[in-house]
């Protein structure tokens, strides 16, 4: 590992990270005028060194197990706190950068500091070096996922390529009386859509529409291809066999129609619904057949939510 | 709807899946007929069927559907749940018949996806 770059980046986050991103604000605190012993319940359930002491959401001052442990010794358990604590404190303010922190505490080696809102100086939560640290690895972990997302992702690919057309070609070979396979080719070509970026909404469209028009070359065909063509515009999935094609396209066309043999309908389709779907998720499907020769289907999905790069 | 309870009020198994229990389904459909899911199917929603293929999990998979559940005690084969476990689809069974396992998830508030707001 490149040393000093890790430096960098890390320096570079408590720069960009603020205080009150790392800070713990579920904390105990007390009131000035209750007696020292009470803190011995606080400080050992909660398993803290210190608490901030504060009177009407005001921070007055700061108590630690250090006062605690004194009055004990001297037998002054029943002393208020307002007249153990340390009065005069260091805070930092929730919206300073996080490396103002990181340079309190080399400065003053203090356990921790309480964080106060620069508006109206109430108190906000406390900061301890633990905080920092969860911080900037919850950070660093974070801009790996992004990072790691942003690679699998090929959503850049139509920015980065200079030409004047951009086009991007998926083929896939569907085979034929073959229902174990089926879906093989809609499932891959969703995949493949999701990583180029594009929304939920057009994916499933052009999957559902990709899914039927294959689960129809399974059923009745020996086999054929479908093709999808992408460009920054649209989506355009061409789907082809070589036989027997379809005697009556407009028939065909029409909903609740079928001529599925009883394995197909087994398999919970053939209930002449297929291109009507097809129809209905595609903005434009244009179906060519001729007996014994194939049909030729064509699919448009129009991408004018098109996202560029992210 | 949390997925916790309509595991418990369907008193269904969890075979596959990335189970959690506070993932929200809001809308429920059931068929047999793969066609009808992909016409209707609303994305996130739970697919009910008694129809046990690979192509029940290849149909969740392209409408987006998160949670099929098998019913009338329909116990999905090794090469479905391989399916679904590779494309995150969380499945379901349960003893109860398709009328049991609907009327009672509609009971308790799940939406249908209605015939009626079909849109693209």
């Amino acid at each position: 590992m490149d040393d000093t770059r890790t430096t960098t980046k890390i320096q570079e986050l408590t720069y960009e990270l603020k205080v009150e991103d790392v800070i713990s604000k579920d904390i105990a605190t007390v009131s000035s005028k209750l007696p020292v012993s009470l803190l011995r319940d606080i400080l050992y359930k909660k398993r803290i060194s210190g608490v901030p002491v504060v009177n009407d959401g005001k921070l007055v001052g700061i108590v630690s197990i250090e006062d605690f442990i004194k009055c004990l010794e001297q037998g002054e358990m029943d002393a208020l706190i307002e007249d153990k604590m340390t009065k005069k404190i260091k805070t930092l303010y929730a919206d300073e950068p996080l490396v103002h922190a990181v340079m309190k505490f080399e400065k003053y080696g203090f356990g921790r500091f309480p964080v106060i809102s620069r508006k109206d100086k109430k108190l906000v939560g406390i900061i301890t070096k633990s905080d920092i640290i969860k911080g900037i690895l919850k950070k660093l972990e974070t801009a790996y996922h992004d990072e790691e997302e942003r690679r699998y992702r090929a959503s850049h690919i139509f920015n980065d390529i200079i030409a004047d057309e951009v086009f991007l070609k998926f083929q896939y070979y569907v085979e034929g009386k073959n229902f174990d396979r089926a879906g093989e080719a809609a499932t891959g070509l969703k995949k493949t859509l999701y990583r180029l970026g594009l929304s939920p909404e057009i994916v499933r469209r052009a999957s559902i529409s990709t899914y039927e028009a294959e689960i129809n070359i399974v059923a009745y065909t020996d086999g054929g291809e479908i093709i999808a063509y992408i460009d920054p515009h649209q989506i355009k999935i061409i789907i082809t066999d070589k036989g027997p094609g379809i005697p009556d396209v407009k028939k065909a066309l029409e909903p609740g129609f079928s001529t599925a043999p009883g394995w197909v309908k087994e398999l919970g389709f053939g209930a002449g619904m297929g291109l009507p779907n097809i129809k209905k998720f595609s903005d434009k499907m244009t179906l060519r057949s001729t007996v014994e020769k194939g049909t030729h289907l064509e699919i448009i999905i129009k991408l004018s939510d098109y996202r560029n790069g992210e | 709807m949390k997925l916790t309870k309509i595991k418990e009020i369907l008193e269904a198994d969890v075979l596959t899946g990335k189970y959690d229990p506070e993932i929200e389904v809001q809308i429920g459909c059931s068929s047999d007929l793969m066609s009808e899911i992909l016409a209707f199917g609303k994305p996130g929603s739970i697919l009910l069927t008694s129809l046990t293929n690979i192509q029940v999990i290849n149909t969740a998979n392209v409408a987006d559907i998160k949670v099929v559940c098998f019913v009338m005690g329909k116990i999905p084969d090794e090469n479905i749940i391989n399916l679904a476990k590779k494309n995150d689809v969380i499945v379901f069974i349960t003893k109860l018949t398709t009328f049991e396992s609907c009327g009672r998830l509609y009971k308790n508030g799940l939406k249908s996806c209605s015939y009626s707001n079909l849109d693209k």
